[in-house]
């Protein structure tokens, strides 16, 4: 393709997609004015049916479950093809990371970062927790308060301990926590099944008032499982690919 | 729409922007983290605090350490 071609393609693809997204941008609602019926449906109906004062959450966990389920499934689905990937090369190249760390000192971590970030550690998890342990409550759920978890996991690898970052999470302990999360929210659904409800339906007692930590049913539940899982599911796959990198770097 | 929300729309589409711009990639990472930083206000600016919980911890530490992670990964296979 010359360099003549190669501009007339672009300007016919560029200014066709730019039509588009213009014509697109013309044909969105008023800043502000929200024309489906589901979202005002539901907040006004999701306190008094479920419990839960989060609505975000509500209808992630009960209303809409088992599109979260999959949406779970995908990061489980990640974390797997993470650890089987990088399994494979990790037992190709130990034999060779002896070799390659002559000379190739890392440098080490300051005590600055070091103090800063294990002050931050405890923290971090105390807020993961509350967000999960709430997520019915106020903003946040599992998915958010695990990511925030496994934010405190990653903190103390960047207080410069990975090998403190293995004990804390060994592999399988990890694999364990993941598949186990996963599972059970799943397994949720089919108790539900067995008690011949629709699939995730919340069989749980709503707890006396909206708005306190007992109460909402399965949403509680769900969101518990999510956060173990998505934390351990984050945990996995920083964890295996520093381990990769810093294998093959010969870095301890 | 606020000030506030209009003052974070220019604020996320300068960063972006700065992301973009950015030929480092090192340095591309650590904006990206800081830029992961104004879509969290964005979406706390427009009401939306369960997304800006999750962008906060997934769009300014975890995908910043897995680039990092793979960043390291390709400089030493150059070396």
């Amino acid at each position: 393709m010359t360099p003549g071609l190669r501009r007339w393609t672009f300007l016919v693809a560029g200014g066709g997609l730019g039509a588009l997204l213009v014509w697109g941008f013309v044909g969105l609602p008023g800043f502000g004015h929200y024309p489906g019926p589901y979202g005002d449906l539901l907040n006004s109906v999701a306190v008094g049916q479920r419990h839960a004062t989060d609505v975000v959450t509500a209808i992630n966990f009960d209303y809409r479950g088992f599109d979260t389920l999959g949406e779970e499934f995908i990061l489980f689905t990640a974390a797997t093809g993470v650890s089987i990937v990088l399994r494979e090369l990790r037992r190709e190249r130990e034999r060779t990371a002896v070799d390659e760390a002559a000379g190739r000192e890392a440098p080490a971590t300051s005590d600055a970062v070091r103090m800063a970030c294990l002050v931050l550690v405890g923290p971090t998890m105390l807020v993961g927790w509350n967000v999960v342990s709430h997520g019915q409550v106020n903003p946040g759920g599992g998915f958010q308060g695990g990511a925030i978890m496994a934010t405190a996991f990653v903190l103390v690898y960047l207080s410069g301990e990975f090998i403190a970052l293995k004990r804390l999470s060994p592999v399988h302990l990890t694999d364990a926590v993941e598949a186990i999360g996963a599972g059970s929210f799943a397994a949720l659904g089919v108790a539900a099944l067995a008690l011949g409800f629709p699939y995730l339906d919340n069989i749980l007692p709503l707890g006396t008032s909206a708005g306190t930590v007992d109460s909402s049913g399965t949403i509680a539940l769900i969101s518990f499982f999510v956060g173990i899982e998505v934390t351990a599911a984050f945990v996995l796959i920083v964890g295996e690919l520093l381990e990769q990198t810093l294998l093959v770097r010969g870095d301890r | 729409m606020s000030a506030l929300q209009a003052a974070v729309l220019v604020l996320v589409a300068g960063g972006a922007t700065a992301v973009v711009l950015t030929r480092n990639p090192t340095r591309q990472v650590v904006l990206l983290s800081a830029y992961g930083i104004t879509l969290a206000l964005l979406f706390t600016a427009f009401q939306a605090p369960d997304v800006a919980l999750s962008e906060l911890t997934v769009g300014t530490v975890i995908l910043p350490i897995l680039l990092l992670v793979a960043l390291a990964k390709v400089r030493r296979k150059e070396e």
